[in-house]
């Protein structure tokens, strides 16, 4: 992250650098703005879409940070891509159906304890809140 | 043999350490007696510490050092010096007499005792460790360790709430002076380039930075021996059983501060800030606690205002500084020890014995118990510096060391002249408060005391008066500690000078001492003095209080309970911070392009519309498949960029998260994409802004590359090392074999998770056996189906059931194809357990949940088991057979027909994987699908009866 935070790194632009592609950069951005919009939901099927989405965008962004070429197998002809953040991306592809499976059985929990798919607020927090008012009324 | 006896030190602690852990279990064997075993620990401590005085007198370096943390510079170093081993016999010594009068100060059978002995016990060794110690860390360490003990003794009736109270308190505040001591101990070792503490000490280093630290250093030393401000926690500590207080409170743990303040004095004692802190805080607390000892009607905290005026008195004496001055304070130390020890046994004797400690109550005790009281007069007279106790010779030699120690020694003088007239008037009221006949007062019965009670009490005494008429005893030792910061008079420690300034302060003390005595008692029987209402600390509870309040309204602001007000924040930060910096750093994008390929921009064309059209989808099914169809069109994109691997896995999940959003989604009602509160102007620009950030992340972080990929060079060692073309499979199974073993076990916990809140009572546990195995629910089989195992399904689909039929087995050993061939070709472990995956998702949609209970009849937890022990012992054998955990082994043969056979021992670990994924995906079928196919059933038939 320093590295394009210090300016002098930016300046000269370093004999590895990569060439950024738009289109892939305005898909990852709109990936991410529709995951976000979804997310910021107390609606858990919609936070589920919104992770989904997310999870794309973040996948490309981690494929933009390594060379394109052939598929990394040795053998292919010419310049291979960048092997680990394919690696990278094929452990986060599996991740996201992991807590995606979890984040459905949560939807479908909450729904048969309230017959609602949206979260209510957290009691505790809640609870917090309106014990330090209590406290602070009664100063 | 050049450590001698020392080298014993070690085991010695570690002895300490045995016997606070068996503890427990000794006492549930000999009860409160165990107390009167495990003396013998102190008492051999103390015979040991005797047995090297000669060591400690002959100037002769001893160490012990064990290595402990070599890359912090760590080491358990004992040292033993003068110091250590005044500390050492004073703490041992008095251990052993707290330890056999404890025996008894416990009623048979209390529920305490156990904790309280094994407490205690670690306490010892806790505090001989820090004596001991010569590493400034470990000091640091065992420093905050008697904390914690001390902490746990307090609050040893746990019941109580004053007793936790009071035990937090003293934690609380000891602790955050031992935290300020440790940043002063880092910056010390860190200026002195070592952290050894006689290295320091022989070698001070100086400047502004050790200034501070010295400072620090104090303000730890201060808060242990409750020197103001830090003194209210002393007395509250009193909640401790009488002889643990006797111990920590008064004998040792307070002690620390002034171990401390003894340790460094030779080497800091002229740093500009020494003297003025010390004789300023010492000096008011010695007047202070005096005068609050005077107006306590508990004997208790009567001695306990004592124990903090006295500290005071020993930490202005250590703050002078000069060899003298030291050695009075040594001597001080050990004086008061002693005598305030005894004094602690004495009222725990008469609070056991009549049940009260108010004086006000007490009377006719010293009739009733008269060597109780001559022992008891005895340590009083060593308190108020009265011949020929050890207390009126180190007082004596406290006076001649100030008269020439300057202008400083002079206000010290002072100080310490009317400190002790006060001392006197209160150990006056102490002996007159617990002994006197007082008129009009009930005599209270007195029980008999126990010799294990007493028997400590005389044996202090006795020594106070020993050490005090033969002073030379004591002298050799204490003037071989105080030569270390220069040269002490000849006989500073004598019962007689001839008729000098100091007799003639203690005198003046005596008299005006009583004087004080008499008139506070009329004052106090005019009523004109009240007894002390509020505790003290009223500053701390205060400060505490508003943190606390604090701690609750910002929780209360930032925390409101509302998922999306805590994810909202989280990103706004995100945009602050990270967002700002990114903008504010005027970093570029290097090298722009429109696209690698312009099909590309078709393809992105196709995923931003089925992302948009997600977000205004007003029905669960439909944004499901919308999201679906994005996944499927950027494993497109993973496939023009030259990642196979990602393309196939993409789909491959992407299917099965689609079943698995389906499945639920049919248990939900048609508005489950339903918000009582929709997206406004807010959201939409929230998450415009993030978009945004990530596309200008995403411009400029290829630009920002400035070496060469780590993955560049590992084309060769894959092959060579481990055994694969396939460099991303490598890189999972092999490189990054560690990263991928926490990510099944994540699979392991989504899985588990899932059963967990679909099934709440078992999470383990295979899918429905059909009725004719295992009596499932009792449905009846609409029309026998030829082409599947089980017969059950409400409504079919003849086509499904071919197609199944005729694929499912291919399916599956199209997988073991896809996972072996996952090292040099596109495949794996993942891929592989996610084909199969998908042909048990395929025989549960066609035949229902029997189906696939007979497809796939095992407890899913055997399945992600066996497949976490695999990976496991995979990456374990390669250090069994003597390499690294996770290394590989390439095993080659030619079998006759079937041509060159490899064997990749990493292709164990994605056997593992492969599963963990089908345990994972068998979890979701089971729980999703047919978990909740029962849960219906069962809500139909509940419906159904009423």
């Amino acid at each position: 992250m320093s590295q394009f935070l210090s300016g002098s790194a930016v300046a000269e632009v370093s004999a590895h650098a990569l060439s950024s592609n738009v289109v892939i950069a305005v898909a990852i951005g709109v990936l991410f703005s529709c995951g976000v919009y979804l997310l910021v939901s107390k609606n858990l099927i919609r936070v589920l879409l919104g992770f989904l989405l997310v999870g794309h965008g973040t996948n490309l962004l981690l494929l933009s940070s390594g060379t394109l070429g052939k598929p990394p197998i040795v053998g292919e002809d010419g310049e291979l891509a960048d092997p680990l953040p394919q690696a990278f991306i094929l452990t986060s592809i599996v991740i996201t159906l992991a807590v995606v499976t979890f984040l459905l059985a949560m939807a479908y929990r909450n729904y048969r304890l309230t017959k609602d798919t949206e979260l209510d607020d957290d009691p505790d927090d809640v609870a917090v809140a309106a014990r330090t008012e209590a406290a602070g009324g009664g100063e | 043999m050049s450590q001698g006896l020392f080298s014993l030190a070690g085991p010695l602690l570690l002895a300490y350490l045995a016997g606070a852990v068996f503890a427990p279990t000794l006492n549930r064997l000999f009860g409160r007696s165990t107390l009167l075993i495990l003396a013998a620990l102190p008492a051999a401590t103390t015979v040991w510490a005797i047995a090297l005085l000669p060591a400690a007198l002959d100037g002769r370096y001893r160490q012990v050092s064990i290595e402990w943390v070599p890359t912090l510079d760590l080491t358990i170093d004992l040292r033993w010096d003068a110091l250590a081993a005044v500390m050492t016999i004073v703490i041992a010594g008095i251990g052993t007499l707290v330890m056999i009068y404890s025996a008894r100060y416990f009623p048979p059978g209390d529920d305490g005792a156990a904790r309280y002995t094994g407490s205690l016990v670690a306490f010892a060794g806790t505090m001989l460790g820090l004596v001991l110690a010569d590493n400034l860390i470990l000091l640091v360490i065992c420093w905050e360790l008697t904390g914690l003990l001390s902490y746990l003794l307090i609050a040893l009736r746990a019941g109580k709430q004053s007793a936790r109270k009071a035990a937090s308190q003293a934690f609380v505040v000891t602790t955050a002076g031992g935290l300020a001591m440790l940043i002063g101990a880092v910056m010390l070792g860190h200026a002195a380039g070592t952290f050894t503490l006689s290295e320091i000490i022989a070698a001070p280093p100086s400047g502004g930075a050790v200034t501070a630290a010295v400072l620090l250093l104090l303000v730890g030393g201060l808060s242990k021996s409750a020197i103001f401000p830090f003194q209210f926690w002393l007395p509250g500590a009193m909640a401790a059983p009488t002889p643990a207080s006797a111990y920590l409170h008064a004998a040792t743990m307070v002690k620390a501060g002034l171990y401390l303040f003894a340790r460094f004095a030779p080497a800091f004692a002229t740093i500009a800030v020494w003297q003025p802190v010390l004789i300023a805080l010492g000096g008011f607390t010695l007047l202070y606690g005096a005068f609050q000892a005077l107006r306590q009607r508990d004997l208790k905290l009567l001695l306990a205002y004592g124990t903090v005026s006295q500290l005071g008195l020993m930490t202005l004496l250590f703050g002078v500084g000069t060899a003298d001055a030291l050695l009075a304070g040594l001597a001080m130390l050990i004086a008061h020890a002693a005598f305030k020890a005894a004094l602690f046994f004495i009222v725990g004797i008469i609070d056991t014995g009549t049940g009260t400690r108010d004086l006000t109550k007490l009377t006719g005790l010293g009739r009733q118990k008269p060597a109780l009281f001559v022992a008891a007069v005895l340590a009083a007279a060593s308190m108020a510096g009265i011949p020929p106790m050890i207390g009126f010779v180190a007082k004596e030699a406290g006076y001649a060391a100030l008269l020439d120690a300057g202008t400083a020694g002079t206000l010290a003088l002072i100080l310490m002249a009317i400190g002790s007239a006060l001392t006197v008037a209160y150990s006056v009221r102490f002996i007159w408060g617990a002994f006197a006949d007082k008129p009009g007062v009930t005599t209270p019965p007195c029980s008999p005391t126990s010799r294990f009670m007493f028997a400590p009490v005389i044996g202090l005494v006795t020594l106070g008066t020993v050490f005090g008429l033969l002073p030379w005893l004591v002298a050799p030792i204490l003037e071989s500690y105080a030569e270390t910061a220069g040269h002490t008079h000849e006989g500073a420690l004598a019962l007689w000078h001839g008729i000098t300034l100091p007799l003639v302060l203690s005198v003046l003390a005596w008299v005006v001492g009583a004087g004080i005595f008499l008139v506070q008692r009329r004052r106090e029987q005019a009523g004109d003095i009240t007894v002390p209402g509020n505790e003290p600390g009223t500053v701390y509870r205060g400060f505490t209080r508003r943190l606390e309040m604090f701690a609750g309204r910002f929780t209360a602001l930032t925390h409101r309970g509302s998922l999306p007000v805590s994810l909202g924040s989280i990103l706004v930060v995100l945009l602050i911070f990270p967002g700002g910096m990114l903008a504010f750093s005027g970093a570029g994008p290097a090298d722009v392009i429109w696209w690698n390929d312009p099909s590309e921009l078709v393809i992105v064309l196709v995923v931003l519309a089925l992302a948009i059209a997600t977000t205004r989808s007003k029905r669960g099914i439909t944004a499901v498949l919308l999201v679906g169809g994005v996944g499927y069109a950027i494993s497109v994109l993973f496939i023009m960029r030259g990642a196979p691997d990602l393309a196939l896995t993409q789909i491959l999940v992407e299917t099965i998260t689609l079943v698995a959003a389906l499945l639920v989604l049919r248990q939900l009602p048609d508005t489950a994409l339903y918000e009582a509160r929709p997206g406004n102007g807010v959201r939409l620009a929230l998450a415009i802004a993030v978009g945004a950030l990530m596309t200008a992340l995403a411009l400029i972080l290829p630009g920002a590359r400035t070496v060469e990929p780590v993955s560049a060079g590992m084309a060769g060692p894959a092959v060579d090392f481990g055994g694969g073309k396939n460099i991303v499979n490598v890189v999972l199974v092999d490189i990054r074999g560690w990263d991928t073993f926490g990510e099944i076990l994540v699979l392991v916990a989504a899985a588990t998770g899932v059963a967990s809140l679909v099934f709440l009572h078992r999470r383990t546990g295979a899918a429905p056996r059909k009725p004719s195995v295992a009596a499932g629910y009792q449905a009846k089989p609409n029309q026998p189906s030829p082409w599947l195992t089980t017969n059950w399904m409400p409504r079919r689909s003849l086509l499904l059931e071919v197609v199944t039929r005729l694929i499912f087995q291919t399916v599956v050993i199209f997988s073991v194809y896809v996972l072996f061939a996952g090292h040099d070709a596109p495949g794996g472990g993942f891929a592989g357990g996610l084909i199969v995956g998908l042909a048990l998702t395929l025989r549960y949609i066609a035949g229902g949940a029997f189906e696939l209970g007979e497809a796939a009849p095992w407890d899913v937890g055997l399945v992600l088991g066996s497949g976490l022990i695999l990976a496991v012992g995979t990456a374990t054998g390669g250090l069994l057979f003597g390499g690294d955990v996770l290394q590989s082994t390439i095993l080659k043969a030619h079998i006759p027909l079937l041509g060159d056979f490899k064997f990749v021992t990493s292709s164990l670990f994605d056997i593992g994987v492969y599963f963990v994924v089908i345990g994972l995906v068998l979890d979701v079928l089971r729980s999703l699908g047919a978990g909740l196919d029962r849960a219906a059933y069962l809500d139909q038939q509940l419906e159904a009866k009423r």
